[in-house]
């Protein structure tokens, strides 16, 4: 009962809308063909110079009433302008920051259990091992999988090794990983030789991928690197490969080697501390199924409870993408209301001020008349004025705005704001929006100021 | 010059309809030099609008010239304004952001002449008001009585057959009055009809013929003769 009032009174109030919406159609419709009315009739008036400089000298000499006009419409289209680019430049920024990792990537960190299962107590680790790989890589909708073994013994929880050649030596970022990885690592790109193969794996080979970084530094004098021999963690290894990063050098300074390698010289067994791969095009649901489907199998491999979100950590990529997205459109569409607001108030004060200007200049409307204007002719001398002072004020405003935007796009204040800019056929829209609103505005009390009969006003004093 | 015949004007307000004008006759020759005089309420400007073109009317015909003036598109009345009336108001009614020279002129703008020939011709005209060196000085500069006289010159300049003036001296001293008077008998004096709305007998007593309006009515001389032994109370009009 309660619920189908609610809706009568919902479709109610949509229904007021909508007619409102549809008088404020016919009405705006009805305004302007009248005033196209006025202005075919006075189409001359627009080429006319000597008509121009009529206008010029009354926007001239007004001069309070020019820089009102010009201040209200030209700030509207100046914080809309800004606003807009501003939202653009943070969606940018967003998209930006999450190009650094494939944002189809999903990662399986082995932890311990939070949950008591099938006999066994909470806190027991999970140790993941090369079947959960094998076992991965079957699943539906897995693209590039890796598996990444973690060195026991080095530095940052095994994932940094010293690294050496000849009398040069320091600690390295080292991942073991599967040839799939450089598939993970979007922002990785192959500079010489080779990324590793499934031959490396296979074979145990001791090769190794290393970054642009560390080839710099092992490597002052020049030599190309692939095929030198350098120490890793005690062993030695032979390059391969140099890779550079789009993110910056901090990336280029780690190397890679295979997993299997790893696992044999490191006493590793068959163990993996991680499982990561892409997804493709996966959405979010299909990326969410895929997760619980391996959760899954590793459960009942490693004998965990499946609701046990701790034993094994997911980090889903495409959910955080999602969930940043949608927060980055959020700010956008808030951006849009306030541009849009902002125009809203820029359309009432535009409005505001030609009324105001149109009821000042009763008199002036009352003598052109009786010295021979045809109402006619000083409705239209007063649109060819608003529409003229709002254009130009536009023009202030969109520049104004476009200017600022380059100049925080060149400032590079945050990560979060790039290239910020907005279409300019929305700033031409949206002056141009201000200008009819304008000549609106001017257009009704001055064919009203017209229609009067004068004597009455100019015996005012 | 004008003729008006039983000539009637109704009021609208709210459901009520006003009479301002009931069956108004009057001439006015070629020439002549008319004083329309009448308190406020009188329905002396509704007549003023009327002869002005700015106004239509009910029933009856008003001749101006040989047109019957009546039902006129918007831009055969503004052209009759523009080239066969002359406007000359109390509160003179000059644009304050033009110069003297622009206010004079601008009536030759909705004739379509050029801004220099505008301009070079209303130079003319300030010279016979006296104004020449006044030429590039806005309204504020003025006294009224330049004001008044830039107005003058400005009715004058498209060389209208009928001069109307509202009360042309309400809003000036009386030696200021006198030299606008004198400059109007000028202007009677060069041939173009001149008629004055006013409710000061004085100005009155200087042109050769006076109406007397009284409740949208003009009075014959019995009436006049009538209201003269019993002097009713008249506010003045504060206009």
């Amino acid at each position: 009962m309660l619920i189908i009032l609610l809706k009568a009174i919902g479709l109610g109030a949509l229904f007021a809308v909508a007619l409102a919406l549809v008088v404020a159609v016919i009405f705006l419709l009805v305004a302007f063909v009248s005033m196209g009315w006025v202005a075919l009739r006075q189409w001359r008036d627009i080429f006319s110079l000597d008509r121009w400089t009529e206008v010029m000298v009354t926007i001239g000499r007004s001069k309070l009433r020019t820089t009102l006009t010009l201040i209200s419409v030209a700030w509207g289209i100046f914080v809309l302008v800004f606003l807009l680019g501003l939202g653009r430049g943070l969606n940018n920024g967003a998209r930006h920051e999450f190009a650094r990792d494939a944002v189809n990537s999903l990662m399986f960190f082995a932890n311990k259990t939070s949950i008591p299962h099938q006999g066994y107590d909470v806190g027991r680790r999970i140790t993941l091992d090369n079947r959960d790989y094998e076992a991965a890589k079957q699943v539906d909708g897995v693209d590039h999988i890796s598996g990444q073994f973690f060195i026991k013994g080095g530095f940052m929880g095994g994932r940094e090794m010293m690294t050496k050649r000849g009398g040069k030596a320091n600690a390295f970022q080292i991942n073991a990983v599967h040839p799939d990885a450089i598939y993970v690592k979007t922002s990785h790109k192959l500079a010489q030789g080779r990324f590793l193969t499934d031959t490396d794996i296979v074979q145990r080979r001791k090769a190794v991928v290393i970054g642009q970084g560390i080839a710099e530094y092992l490597f002052p004098e020049g030599i190309g690197p692939i095929g030198e021999w350098i120490e890793v963690a005690n062993v030695p290894f032979q390059v391969v490969g140099v890779f550079t990063d789009s993110e910056g050098q901090e990336n280029e300074r780690q190397l890679y080697i295979p997993v299997s390698t790893a696992q044999l010289a490191f006493n590793g067994q068959d163990h993996l501390g991680m499982l990561e791969m892409t997804v493709g095009d996966a959405s979010t649901a299909e990326s969410k199924a895929i997760v619980d489907k391996i959760t899954a199998q590793l459960a009942e491999r490693h004998q965990f409870a499946p609701d046990d979100v701790q034993a094994v950590r997911v980090r889903n990529t495409v959910e955080q993408f999602e969930r940043f997205s949608m927060i980055f459109f959020m700010i956008s569409v808030f951006v849009v209301v306030i541009g849009l607001g902002t125009l809203a108030a820029g359309v009432v004060g535009v409005s505001n001020i030609m009324m105001i200007a149109v009821k000042e200049r009763t008199k002036e409307i009352g003598v052109r008349k009786a010295l021979g204007a045809t109402p006619n002719s000083i409705v239209f001398m007063i649109i060819q004025e608003s529409v003229f002072l709002t254009g130009i004020a536009g023009l202030i405003g969109l520049s104004g705005g476009v200017f600022l935007l380059d100049a925080v796009g060149k400032a590079k204040l945050t990560d979060f704001i790039l290239d910020p800019g907005i279409d300019l056929r929305i700033g031409i829209a949206a002056t141009l929006f201000l200008m009819a609103a304008g000549a609106l505005a001017g257009y009704f009390p001055a064919r009203a100021a017209a229609r009067v009969n004068p004597i009455h006003a100019l015996r005012d004093q | 010059m004008l003729r008006l015949e039983k000539l009637n004007k109704y009021y609208r307000v709210g459901t009520h309809s006003l009479h301002v004008l009931r069956d108004i006759e009057l001439e006015v020759a070629d020439g002549e030099f008319v004083a329309i005089m009448g308190a406020s309420g009188s329905g002396k400007s509704t007549l003023l609008n009327i002869l002005g073109i700015l106004d239509d009317y009910e029933s009856g015909e008003y001749w101006l010239g040989d047109t019957l003036i009546r039902n006129l598109t918007e831009h055969k009345s503004a052209n009759y304004r523009n080239r066969f009336i002359g406007f000359v108001f109390q509160s003179f009614n000059l644009l304050p952001f033009k110069t003297a020279l622009e206010n004079v002129a601008l009536p030759l703008y909705y004739q379509g002449i050029t801004r220099r020939k505008r301009n070079q011709i209303a130079g003319q005209y300030l010279e016979r008001v006296g104004l020449r060196d006044w030429a590039e000085h806005t309204p504020v500069e003025m006294s009224g009585g330049q004001k008044q006289r830039v107005a003058i010159a400005r009715a004058l300049i498209a060389k209208p057959r009928l001069i109307l003036a509202d009360e042309p001296t309400g809003a000036l001293d009386s030696e200021t009055s006198k030299q606008i008077m004198d400059l109007l008998s000028e202007i009677h004096q060069s041939g173009i009809t001149v008629l004055v709305v006013t409710h000061d007998a004085e100005i009155a007593s200087r042109t050769q013929r006076t109406i007397r309006l009284k409740d949208g009515k003009v009075m014959s001389p019995s009436d006049l003769l009538s209201s003269t032994s019993h002097p009713s109370i008249t506010i003045p009009a504060v206009t």
